[in-house]
């Protein structure tokens, strides 16, 4: 197999079938796989704020949950997947310090998941399976011929959603 | 409308921030070797602007585990801090803090992780009060709180700190070396405002 297509942070790329893509080091960022299953187109979007209008500066679309899934949306349609039959997988969302206090900044994490599967429900794209969460890093893998989200993560188990 | 857009920087502001990280990490060098009782030297740092996709890749590859040590900051420069150890100059450091002749291996005790985050704390102390004096601002900092995990996920809490203000991140990178190498990364993360508080209080 080819290398894997690499995503960066604030970054989507479109995965052609059969290749896989993947991006490293999710923390508080989410990763967000969407899949067309019939002409197996696949996407990744890493994206690592919620909203893009409670931000002034806010030319780069990849770097919020909702533009960037719009985005990551038209690039795939332009590549020949069908917006209706998307599916996405999710992973990341992470709070990787235990801060004594609570606000809304050091809830970024959660507050990504929440953005992503509010903009998903909009689009009405289903969220097949997610692994989000928790106080770690993950690194995920999207194989677009099999449909298949690797998980990774330092000191435990690789996982397969 | 802030005087500092981090994604233009005037090359002042930019020479006058790279001379706060300068101080910064001298004396954090300083309070370092103390609690150390060692000789420690440390390299010119390097400042730099990076797109935050680059920032992780400055430091290492984004999988690395790395031992971050973070703190969050408040008074006239609100913000937060993050002092950055690779995995085996952590234990190397635990190792000496701790007085240990032999290393102790591959993982960290509680007792490790409690002296690198109190050496974290004095460190980014020592980095801060020498800012504050400077600049004669305002700076407290809350308790460190400390990860150990991929560099990528650990880099991704200040880069989303930048990331609402702007699409690049300034990162200070001091290399300081003891007998045993021991190098540490840090970035100073100021909200806008801060950036404005900092140079206005130095006469710009």
């Amino acid at each position: 197999m080819n290398e894997m297509i690499k995503v960066g942070m604030a970054d989507y790329k479109v995965c052609p079938y059969p290749e896989a893509i993947t991006t490293l080091g999710l923390g508080s960022c989410v990763g967000i796989a969407l899949y067309d299953p019939v002409s197996r187109v696949a996407g990744l979007a890493h994206v690592m704020l919620p909203d893009s209008t409670k931000i002034s500066n806010n030319r780069n679309k990849a770097k919020f949950a909702d533009t960037g899934i719009t985005g990551l949306v038209e690039a795939m349609v332009e590549s020949g997947a069908v917006k209706r039959r998307l599916v996405a997988k999710i992973a990341g969302g992470a709070q990787m310090f235990a801060f004594s206090r609570q606000s809304d900044m050091m809830k970024i994490g959660l507050r990504n998941v929440e953005a992503t599967k509010m903009k998903l429900r909009e689009l009405g794209i289903a969220v097949l399976a997610e692994d989000i969460g928790d106080n770690y890093g993950r690194t995920i893998e999207f194989h677009s011929a099999s449909g298949e989200l690797k998980v990774k993560s330092v000191g435990r188990p690789p996982k397969s959603i | 409308m802030p005087k500092v857009d981090l994604d233009n920087m005037d090359s002042v502001y930019f020479d006058v921030l790279k001379e706060i990280g300068n101080i910064g990490a001298g004396n954090a060098t300083t309070a370092l070797a103390k609690l150390l009782n060692m000789r420690i030297d440390m390299k010119i740092p390097k400042v730099a602007m990076t797109g935050f996709d680059q920032l992780t890749s400055v430091v290492c590859s984004e999988e690395e585990i790395v031992v971050g040590i973070y703190l969050l900051l408040e008074g006239d420069v609100a913000g937060s801090m993050m002092f950055l150890l690779k995995e085996a100059s952590a234990h190397r450091l635990a190792d000496q803090l701790m007085g240990r002749e032999k290393p102790a291996g591959n993982t960290f005790s509680a007792m490790d992780l409690s002296a690198l985050q109190e050496a974290g704390n004095i460190i980014a102390g020592a980095y801060l009060s020498s800012l504050s004096a400077l600049t004669n601002l305002t700076i407290t900092a809350s308790v460190p709180y400390i990860s150990i995990d991929m560099a990528g996920a650990i880099l991704s809490v200040p880069a989303i700190e930048f990331g609402k203000t702007g699409d690049k991140a300034l990162l200070i990178e001091t290399c300081i070396s003891a007998k045993m190498m021991i190098s540490g990364y840090f970035i100073l993360i100021p909200e806008l405002a801060s950036y404005d508080r900092i140079l206005e209080a130095l006469g710009l």
